[in-house]
């Protein structure tokens, strides 16, 4: 950012304040919820789905639908910010805490290095320290205010990182993938911040 | 990779394409070129500090030496009625880019090209007609592209003569519109929404395995990218653009 900004000329705020502290810099409220994504959606049946975690050892543990399903749910209601420059505030989740995925994770012996590869159906990936998706900072989300997730927005399942920019919430997702060494994901190769904090701004490649 | 840094371009002219969209020429210092359907991100900051962010697509081929920006004008947008509006020939415009690097073409890829559009969603896939335009006639032969392009009615049809010139002088290139609305009684085009039959008709025009770029409000980009994956294309050569309303 220059140190002096450039101002526009006749360029006036039309938009009502929005909760001041509430808006990472750069970005605006909408009230709907857009849908980015690169390519279409892809649609697995429930009957095929399944979430693997891997380690780099080569240790992995599966859940089906069912088996994810009966794990502890959880609603968290939280901000989310996109990249491209809208946030929306309050919106409604159910999910299963990646905490309690990984404990279990944990509990059949795999190794939990620092950072982890989300990857998902139709080749989307992004890359995570494992440090942002543990703490009860991270869900795996199949519904949204009070609806199963819809195939567009990411259903069956996404993740849902809401303190990241929100292509870190995978959509589509299948599973998490521990690495010794972090690699870039899908946007991230393509010219996208590694990290993506939206409060520090990290939109892209270079950005502090 | 360094920083992309604001730029103040400078507006060195408007042009009304329809009366809802307005294309910004803009002269930007330093400016690196771009690919074929990247976008910038512009920054208007208000003299009280406010500041407002929004991503406009490249119109422009990215052989031409201005950057050219159409944006479309939304009622309760308080940027784009200022792009559309205020701005004018003269002015600074501070902005960044190019970025995206996945919903981007050029004319060396591999295969035909298919288009699918839907109202100022042509707008990325101009910049690819743009360029492919610029290129050698015999290059170009080898690439049969199409372009389905929807919009509401004819007065909102975006770049409508440049596209009929591209497609008279271009036997490679066929430009298929179609209006969801109102079309004249002389409108010798497709009528209604993009739908299986119209996908199936395009596709057939350009048979192997076409790049495809589907670019359109979000139902839009959805419906046709599942009709797409039905009709036999290969989802990873799908590359969508969606969006919802930016302001």
């Amino acid at each position: 950012m220059s140190d002096t900004p450039f101002i526009a000329r006749g360029f006036h705020r039309r938009r009502p304040e929005a909760s001041a502290n509430r808006l990472p810099p750069g970005q605006y409220e909408t009230r709907d919820f857009p849908v980015l994504s690169a390519g279409p959606t892809p649609r697995t049946p429930l009957s095929q789905w399944d979430f693997t975690i891997n380690d780099p050892t080569g240790r992995s543990i599966r859940w089906s639908w069912d088996e994810l399903m009966a794990l502890p749910h959880e609603s968290p209601t939280v901000d989310i910010h996109c990249v491209t420059k809208w946030s929306k505030f309050g919106t409604r989740w159910e999910g299963i805490s990646l905490d309690t995925m990984i404990a279990a994770a944990r509990d059949a012996s795999l190794a939990i290095p620092s950072y982890v590869l989300a990857f998902s159906d139709g080749d989307y990936s992004t890359n995570l320290p494992a440090a942002d998706i543990t703490g009860g900072k991270a869900w795996i989300a199949f519904g949204y205010d009070g609806a199963p997730l819809a195939p567009e927005h990411g259903g069956p399942a996404r993740l849902l990182v809401p303190h990241l920019y929100f292509w870190k919430s995978a959509k589509w997702v299948r599973g998490l993938r521990f690495i010794d060494r972090d690699v870039p994901g899908f946007w991230e190769q393509l010219g996208y911040h590694n990290r993506g904090d939206p409060w520090k701004e990290q939109r892209y490649q270079g950005d502090p | 990779m360094s920083r992309l840094e604001w730029r103040v371009a400078t507006v060195v002219g408007v042009r009304d394409e329809t009366p809802r969209t307005r294309s910004l020429v803009l002269n930007v210092p330093g400016w690196a070129g771009h690919r074929a359907g990247q976008h910038v991100d512009v920054r208007l900051v208000a003299e009280d500090g406010y500041e407002a962010q929004r991503s406009y697509s490249i119109a422009s081929a990215p052989e031409n030496e201005s950057v050219e920006l159409t944006v479309e004008r939304l009622d309760d947008g308080e940027v784009s009625s200022y792009l559309c509006d205020v701005l004018g020939p003269g002015d600074g415009l501070e902005l960044r880019g190019p970025i995206g690097g996945y919903f981007v073409w050029d004319i060396s890829s591999d295969g035909p090209l298919l288009l699918v559009g839907g109202g100022s969603g042509i707008v990325p896939l101009m910049s690819m007609l743009r360029h492919r335009a610029r290129s050698d006639a015999a290059v170009r032969s080898r690439v049969p592209t199409v372009l389905l392009y929807s919009a509401r009615t004819a007065e909102e049809l975006i770049y409508k003569e440049e596209l009929e010139k591209l497609a008279n002088g271009n036997d490679s290139l066929m430009v298929c519109i179609t209006l969801t609305r109102d079309a004249p009684a002389e409108w010798r085009g497709l009528r209604g929404r993009v739908d299986r039959a119209m996908l199936e008709m395009v596709s057939a025009t350009v048979s192997g395995r076409p790049n495809v770029f589907v670019c359109g409000p979000t139902p839009f980009t959805e419906a046709v990218a599942t009709l797409l994956v039905e009709l036999g294309h290969e989802p990873s050569r799908i590359r969508t653009e969606r969006f919802g309303p930016t302001g």
